[in-house]
């Protein structure tokens, strides 16, 4: 399922559409330490964080992510925003979930 | 061996938001050059690091970076303050980030060992009050 599906079908808000309509999701990876994500972040995934900064987007971004979730109401801030605009990085907000849930939520829906 | 292209980049000390520009620019440079997603993917992975480990560790510096019709090549040279022990700076979870930039994410010591993992080659050479140079090779056909 692509990331515009997947943020439909839960009803989420689409921060960042970028490029969220033909990234599908394979899986999902949850963890907030920027070179584990780099590292281990299985590409294609749905990257679920509380990171909304601009290095993050830079990770997701190299690591090649589908989507980053921001559970727990995190926020993108304004620079991260333009950076993920600039690089169509789709950034999607699971609407104040808890990271578990978030995560549990796109497995679900995306039928992974 | 036909003609190899080189990129070069200045990585700034201070700003960790721009950290991480000059990997993208490589990225969507291999891309463009139609080199395999994995290729891509690595360079991509282990630059960043590297370029990270510059703005946060090194005080800033330069990356040279070449690509021939075999591999991708990376120098990350910075003039900052070395490691006094390359083995255990390799080490993962070993990490001598300040709290501020561990409040932004970094921190878990997991840089170098990703460098390693995701370059085919990868030489240190650190002299402490000196300097830092990575060089890193990701070959195109392995
Ligand atoms: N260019 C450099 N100049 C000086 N010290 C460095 C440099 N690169 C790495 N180091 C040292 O090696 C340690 C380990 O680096 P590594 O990239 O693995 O982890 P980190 O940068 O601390 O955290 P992370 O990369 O996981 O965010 C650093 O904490 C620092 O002490
Ligand atoms: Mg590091």
């Amino acid at each position: 399922m692509t990331v515009t599906e997947m943020a439909e079908k839960l009803g989420w808000e689409v921060l960042v559409e970028g490029e969220g309509a033909c990234r599908e999701i394979q899986t999902v990876y949850c963890c907030d330490l920027l070179s584990f994500v780099m590292g281990r972040a299985p590409a294609d995934s749905a990257w679920v964080t509380v990171m909304g900064n601009a290095n993050a987007m830079a990770v997701a971004l190299l690591a090649d992510v589908a989507c980053v979730v921001l559970a727990e109401g995190a926020a993108l801030d304004a620079e991260a925003a333009v950076k993920a605009k600039q690089h169509q990085i789709a950034v999607v907000s699971s609407q104040g979930l808890a990271v578990y849930p978030s995560a549990k939520a796109v497995a679900e829906v995306c039928g992974l | 061996m036909s003609d190899t292209i080189q990129l070069n980049f200045t990585v700034p000390g201070d700003d960790f938001t721009r950290a991480g520009e000059a990997s993208s620019e490589v990225k969507g440079i291999l891309k463009k050059l139609g080199l395999s997603p994995m290729v891509v993917r690595k360079v991509a992975i282990a630059m960043y690091e590297g370029e990270i480990n510059m703005a946060i560790h090194g005080g800033g510096g330069e990356i040279t970076v070449e690509i021939s019709d075999q591999w991708v090549q990376m120098v990350l040279a910075d003039q900052g303050p070395g490691i006094p022990n390359v083995e255990l700076a390799m080490q993962e979870g070993w990490s001598t980030a300040p709290d501020s930039v561990r409040n932004l994410g970094f921190g878990a010591g997991m840089g170098l060992p990703n460098m390693k993992k995701y370059s085919d080659e990868m030489s240190i050479d650190s002299q402490v009050g000196v300097g830092t140079t990575v060089t890193m090779r990701v070959y195109l056909n392995l």
